[in-house]
């Protein structure tokens, strides 16, 4: 207990990294579903994945808050060791917010109070300063105006930029996407991907498996190309649109960039 | 040739066209829009009438109202007379007439305590809601128990009535739904040992018939209990109506939880909520809104099963009333009996069920999964 409360979180001016994943194995049954995962992602990184369907990607990321468990290797967030502890793992989920492609907003209570659970819960803070820091962050992505209302009278755009906010009210260090345009309309993308590009220039440390490569290019750091469970490429953005060096990476970019 | 076309101007909403012409509107629309549902509407019709026409002359145009005694049942139709002389005794049972107003005083918190946790607009729900589950059982168990602070003790054997099927009911309904609740999260535990024993908590008691669970508790148990310890017969037999609704009501809920996506769960998680709060604040607000009319509906089956009790000898409403009948006095009037204790259990059922759907449009928030 005393372990888990004396780990420190990240001073001022220490390089550490926010994530080290270190020889991650995954099996579901029989199946390797992540092979010898090895990433480092510094405070302030913005990385993207990509991938086709069923390359790992998710299960990865889902593999840093433990939504997934794994079998092998290791996971550091922000100097805190994941084991199967009950107690470190929400420890660490207190610094790791998640966007989920569905959302995932709780339909039986308002805008409001999806952005207050939490904190109330977790961070014991009293109603009316939790209110007030779920209005804010309602504010920054344009949603106060609704802040009343239930999920399911919003639209799906408006949704997901809700469940930004929910993940922000905690106060994170690390931002997790799960692809969180995949489940919009067309029309609705850009508004997400706004929130999502104002939240990188602040220097939230991000890791987001999505399709857009449009938002790859202007903010990420580093592209991630995974297939079949391990790392093909990693590559800063311009390097990996204009020279991949794997031919699985320029097969992928070219299916979905050659139309 | 392929024109293209484009349009300049947004066409406005317009109002939807009139659907409803009216009383003779909806009639032609519903019940005569053809010749074979017109025939089949006045055959229908014509049935309902040759049938409700005679039960409302029964009970109400040629029913005799007013009187003590069987001298006043003259007329052709139903003697409610009947009902009136013994209706202290179908409400109260064998309770002593001296201490009936304790009874009269549960009733009364019971209805005002109900009403308040009812109606929406009513303040201190939270409050309301403790002294109900807490402080109400406590007083209820004095008042009607009695053997403390003067009141003189009256035995569960003389209890009876109207005043034992509530309890009864209320007790079940009471215990079965928390102990729903724990043995269907129980179920889904990945825990092998707290799943297994709700598992066959479950599958044991939802696999005999209520009147055995009822023998059992009232025959067999003080069989296998050492003599000096006496076990009410009256708490034996709730016991065993508890357990048994516990696991119908444990399946109604599992099926809510099942419900719910896997989202929800991992939204909760990943929000750093533990698991009593991911199920007190997600999960269980959801499922069991979900499972609202299968909930009333073991409540409802519950309430009339209440009248199996007879066979142990515990005298129920319905038991009370068929001990009237057979009263030298009053042989004959089994059908005011019968329709009497129908209507009576109806009211209750029918209020419980009108509540449901109040409840279930109040609830709903608008989401579609």
């Amino acid at each position: 207990m005393s372990e888990v409360t004396a780990s420190p979180t990240t001073e001022p001016g220490s390089d550490r990294p926010m994530i080290e994943i270190d020889h991650l194995n995954k099996w579901y049954g029989n199946f390797h579903v992540l092979r010898d995962i090895n990433l480092t992602v510094t405070k302030g990184e913005r990385i993207v994945i990509c991938g086709p369907s069923g390359s790992g990607k998710s299960t990865m990321i889902r593999c840093i808050n433990h939504l997934e468990e794994h079998q092998q290797g290791s996971i550091v967030v922000n100097g805190v060791p994941m084991t199967n502890d009950v107690k470190r793992i929400e420890q660490i989920r207190r610094n790791v917010g998640m966007v989920f492609q569905h959302f995932n907003l709780f339909p039986h209570i308002t805008v409001l109070e999806n952005c207050c659970l939490s904190q109330i819960w977790v961070q014991k803070k009293p109603r009316a300063e939790a209110e007030k820091t779920a209005m804010e962050y309602l504010e920054r992505v344009q949603i106060a105006d609704q802040a009343q209302k239930y999920p399911g009278q919003l639209s799906g755009g408006q949704q997901q930029r809700v469940a930004i906010a929910r993940a922000l009210c905690m106060r994170p260090e690390v931002m997790l996407f799960d692809e969180p345009t995949s489940a919009l309309d067309p029309e609705m993308i850009k508004e997400v991907l706004d929130v999502m590009i104002e939240l990188a220039h602040e220097g939230m440390t991000m890791l987001c498996v999505t399709h857009e490569m449009g938002f790859a290019k202007t903010v990420a750091d580093r592209v991630i190309f995974m297939d079949q469970g391990q790392i093909i490429e990693e590559a800063p953005p311009t390097e990996f649109f204009n020279n991949p060096r794997s031919e699985r990476t320029q097969l992928f970019l070219s299916q979905i960039l050659g139309h | 040739m392929t024109d293209s076309t484009f349009r300049t101007e947004m066409i406005e909403a317009r109002e939807a066209p009139d659907q409803s012409r009216g009383v003779i509107g909806w009639f032609r629309a519903n019940l005569f829009n053809g010749p074979i549902n017109s025939i089949i509407s006045i055959v229908v019709i014509l049935l309902l009438a040759r049938l409700v026409w005679p039960f409302l002359e029964w009970a109400v145009i040629d029913a005799d109202w007013i009187g003590t005694t069987r001298d006043a049942c003259t007329g052709e139709g139903a003697c409610w007379v009947f009902i009136s002389a013994r209706f202290e005794s179908i409400v109260y049972g064998f309770y002593p007439e001296a201490a009936r107003w304790r009874v009269d005083i549960v009733f009364a918190l019971l209805a005002i305590l109900v009403a308040w946790l009812a109606i929406p607009k009513m303040p201190r729900k939270k409050w309301v809601a403790l002294f109900t589950l807490i402080g109400f059982p406590i007083i209820a168990f004095v008042l009607l128990v009695g053997g403390m602070f003067g009141l003189q003790h009256v035995p569960t054997r003389a209890w009876g009535g109207l005043m034992l099927t509530l309890t009864i009911a209320v007790v079940g309904i009471v215990g079965s739904l928390p102990l729903g609740i724990i043995l269907a999260l129980g179920r889904r535990s990945k825990m092998p040992f707290v799943k297994g024993v709700c598992v066959i908590f479950i599958e044991f008691w939802r696999g005999v018939p209520l009147i055995t669970v009822l023998f059992m508790a009232s025959v067999m148990l003080p069989l296998f209990v050492p003599g000096n310890i006496d076990f009410d017969k009256l708490v034996r037999a709730l016991i065993g109506i508890m357990f048994f609704w516990s696991a119908y009501m444990a399946e109604v809920i599992r099926s809510g939880l099942q419900a719910i996506g896997k989202g929800q769960n991992e939204a909760g998680q990943a929000l750093g909520l533990g698991y009593w709060q991911r199920t007190g604040l997600i999960i269980l607000p959801q499922a069991l809104k979900m499972v609202i009319p299968g909930i009333v509906n073991t409540f409802i089956a519950l309430f009339k099963d209440t009248s199996l009790v007879l066979i142990i000898g515990l005298f129920d409403m319905l038991a009370i009333i068929r001990a009237g009948l057979t009263d030298s006095n009053w042989l004959g009037f089994s059908t005011e009996g019968y329709v009497f204790a129908a209507a009576v259990y109806w009211v209750f059922c029918f209020s419980m069920s009108r509540y449901s759907q109040y409840i279930e449009r109040r609830l709903n928030t608008g989401h579609k999964r």
